[in-house]
């Protein structure tokens, strides 16, 4: 096309999808936003999908992300599409996970007017993305839109929203493509300072305990970085653990694993991250959920991190050595740098490192008690171990959302991921509701693959009808409910921390679940006890349709192992099958722990 | 073997003076203000202005405190906003002159006016407005001449005073983008 040829906005908007590889986006319609449903109308290259609520919407286009490692794309309208956005948008920022986001506007000579469904987007969604756009002026809409996808895909990778008043999708304007040359002021460093390999070398090769605790930059670095990561821990026969956003990073059968870390982590990874001398975080950010009590975090460590984001490195942890660059960048440098130095680890202090750690494992701190009586109450923890053993001899690829709570947890803990971007979770916002719409973004993205959604009763509740949605499009996502009729995590809270006043936190009036998938068009299943259980995992697996499977779960299973807030690493609660003592006094929530969450 | 630093070394705070070249777009000094009421920072002061109108370029001149960490963090946390070309903690990155204008008004007769007018004149302060009972004074200087000025007006009939906050420039020939 010629540089005079002009198009409306809606069009520049298609254009620009259409030339940044879009072929899918996730919307719900609007005044504001109707030039582009028109334009979308008339044309076969992008497909929408049409979401029952805009939350859901931003929550599909992370599933979709996170599980292709292309950028989600949203389109909503303006005010209450926007507002309702606002919270896949957090979500998308806490995780890093690369959404844009197209707002509706009212016409620019309506703004800040109170217009019929106006509101500040912009300033609204400020705090709540990577970055933002306002477009005033159609002619710059072509450049704005290419630069908010290098934007959202490029470093630490986030939510952009370009906001676009009405006025400017409708006049004309000249379309620009992609840029060539490089941003005015956003240039991520990707690649790390040789020097800092160097010293993160030499600190490694004198390590005694050493620890590789991975994170879900890995993942976003892309399926090469979780490559890496597994050639360097098997080069340095280091142990392994990963963050709830890096499972899959590290593949979970590999005898080098230690399972995830943190509040609900295993025995094994916490102790060690306790008590390693050299630690090696590429890719994660010291959360709190991680760290426990800061100032008893691996006290006696000395801290390697790796992170494309400067501002990630000292934020919570003091470390010794900064890394900043891409994880597979920086991984490929650790490995060779490791082979060119001629310096001999200490091999024998490593064994005697791997024996403490075997003593640690034989805690076999997951441990719970199934009754194998057929009419025995299911235990959660069996319902995903029966789960994931049934779906491995199918052999599909299967990529697991979840919810937020327990069953979360518990599916971090029992799911065993070998590859990265099979795990679609909400980490650091903790978003109930976030699991049913992901598994339809992941749906939509891997047709065939299978697509589960392990939920909890209170959670799906919160987008539960997101089912209409599975079902016009006919995506046979599986929704498996760990159903203990109540907010599992707040009451294991109020048990363990509150005096067991169970304030609000009983699921009451539930719906019945067989017959509310029955009426979104669903197959609807049910296991009340363990005699149950097998036979509905398997026809969930063998319909081709959506399904809802109510699994009802034993009322009162805590999840452990807990390190309490406000308790360090080696001051973790293991559960009632736990034989021999811990190390410490089974602590208590002190004061300090108590106001935090 | 290295010795662990252990995050709860070095609580002691400082003052730092951070300048931030950014574009000069709608929005900017939100995103910088945001960010900092977002994650509870200080801001003492802060100026804002255009300084190169062909690059589309506004200087922002930040005075804020905390531990060594924080800082740090404030630094990172302006230098991964999008629009920011650059940052520069002028306060660590050697000799630098901060300066702040202010215009003081003292109102009042007799031997308090001829006070004021006599102390003005010893602080280099202009007299930018004058009535039979009143003064309007401009005084450019660090903050804490510009403090010992405004206490030594109060007794003599402050009225009120209007301050920029600090701008601030690195010594010698390097330029912040250099």
């Amino acid at each position: 096309m010629t540089s005079t040829e002009t198009l409306s906005g809606a069009e520049i908007v298609l254009r620009a999808l259409k030339d940044q590889g879009v072929d899918v986006i996730f919307g719900y319609p609007g005044g504001a936003v109707l030039p582009i449903y028109d334009a979308l109308f008339q044309q076969n290259a992008i497909r929408h999908i049409l979401v029952r609520h805009e939350q859901a919407a931003v929550h599909a286009a992370e599933g979709y992300a996170r599980s292709t490692g292309k950028v989600g794309v949203v389109l909503v309208t303006s005010g209450p599409g926007a507002t309702n956005a606002v919270t896949g948008l957090v979500d998308a920022l806490m995780d890093s996970i690369p959404v844009v986001c197209l707002t509706g506007q009212v016409p620019t000579h309506l703004i800040g007017n109170d217009a019929f469904q106006e509101a500040d987007t912009t300033g609204i969604t400020r705090p709540a993305t990577k970055h933002n756009y306002l477009v005033k002026d159609v002619n710059a809409l072509g450049r704005i839109l290419h630069e908010a996808f290098y934007v959202a895909r490029s470093g630490r990778p986030g939510p952009v929203v370009v906001d676009l008043p009405k006025d400017v999708l409708i006049n004309r304007g000249v379309y620009q493509g992609i840029p060539t040359a490089p941003h005015r002021s956003y240039r991520p460093v990707v690649d790390p300072d040789p020097q800092a390999i160097a010293q993160a070398v030499r600190m490694l090769k004198q390590a005694k305990r050493p620890i590789v605790y991975a994170g879900g930059g890995v993942i976003n670095a892309g399926p090469e970085a979780a490559r890496l990561l597994t050639e360097f821990v098997h080069l340095t026969g280091f142990p392994c653990t990963n963050t709830l956003m890096g499972l899959g990073a590290f593949p979970a059968s590999d005898p080098q694993f230690l399972g995830m870390l943190g509040m609900h982590g295993t025995y094994e990874a916490n102790l060690a991250m306790h008590g390693c001398d050299v630690m090696l975080n590429i890719g994660a950010r010291f959360d709190d959920r991680v760290t426990g009590r800061l100032r008893d975090f691996s006290p006696n460590s000395l801290k390697i991190h790796a992170d494309i984001d400067p501002s990630s490195i000292n934020k919570n942890v003091r470390v010794d050595c900064a890394i900043v660059g891409d994880a597979a960048r920086v991984l490929a440098a650790l490995i060779a740098a490791w082979k060119a130095d001629p310096t001999k680890p200490d091999t024998g202090a490593l064994a005697a490192w791997w024996k403490q750690i075997d003593l640690w494992r034989a805690r076999d701190c997951l441990r719970y008690r199934q009754d194998p009586a057929p009419n025995a109450v299911i235990k959660p923890q069996h319902a995903i171990k029966r789960l994931y053993e049934i779906v491995r001899e199918t052999g599909r690829d299967v990529f697991i959302t979840t919810e937020v709570g327990q069953h979360q947890m518990w599916a971090a803990q029992f799911w065993k991921f070998e590859r990265p971007n099979r795990w679609l979770t909400s980490g650091g916002l903790g978003t109930m509701g976030y699991g049913l719409p992901a598994a339809i973004g992941a749906q939509i993205a891997h047709p065939e693959a299978l697509v589960i959604d392990i939920a909890g009763e209170a959670s799906i509740l919160m987008n539960i009808q997101e089912m209409s949605t599975a079902a016009q499009y006919r995506l046979p996502v599986k929704v498996f409910i760990l159903n203990n009729e109540y907010m599992g995590m707040v009451r294991q809270w109020q048990e363990l921390l509150h005096g067991g006043r169970y304030s609000e936190s009983y699921s009451a009036a539930l719906p019945d679940f067989v017959k509310l998938a029955e009426s979104f068009h669903a197959v609807g299943l049910r296991a009340k006890t363990l005699g149950d259980l097998d036979d509905v995992i398997r026809e969930m697996l063998a319909v081709d349709r959506p399904v809802i499977a109510d699994i009802c779960v034993d009322k009162h299973e805590n999840c452990f192992p807990m390190i309490p807030s406000g308790a360090a690493h080696n001051e973790m609660i293991l559960g009632p099958e736990d034989e021999a003592p811990t190390g410490s006094a089974q602590p208590g929530v002190t004061e300090e722990g108590m106001v935090l969450v | 073997m290295l010795k662990a630093l252990s995050p709860a070394q070095d609580t002691s705070t400082r003052q730092a003076v951070i300048a931030v070249l950014v574009e000069n777009e709608a929005g900017v000094l939100a995103r910088v203000i945001g960010l900092f009421s977002g994650r509870g920072y200080n801001i003492d002061s802060l100026t804002v202005a255009p300084v190169d109108e062909e690059k589309q370029l506004s200087r922002i001149t930040i005075v804020t405190s905390g531990t060594a960490m924080v800082i740090e963090q404030i630094k990172a946390q302006l230098d991964r906003l999008v629009p920011v070309h650059k940052v520069a903690d002028l306060t660590m990155e050697g000799p630098h002159i901060a300066r702040e204008l202010a215009l003081i008004k003292v109102a009042g007769t007799g031997e308090k006016r001829v006070e004021a007018l006599r102390i003005a004149d010893a602080f280099r302060a202009r007299v930018v407005d004058a009535t039979t009972e009143s003064f309007v004074f401009e005084m450019t200087g660090a903050t804490d001449k510009l403090d010992a000025f405004v206490a030594l007006m109060r007794p003599l009939g402050l009225v009120e005073v209007s301050r920029t906050g600090i701008v601030a420039i690195a010594r010698g020939p390097k330029g912040i983008d250099g």
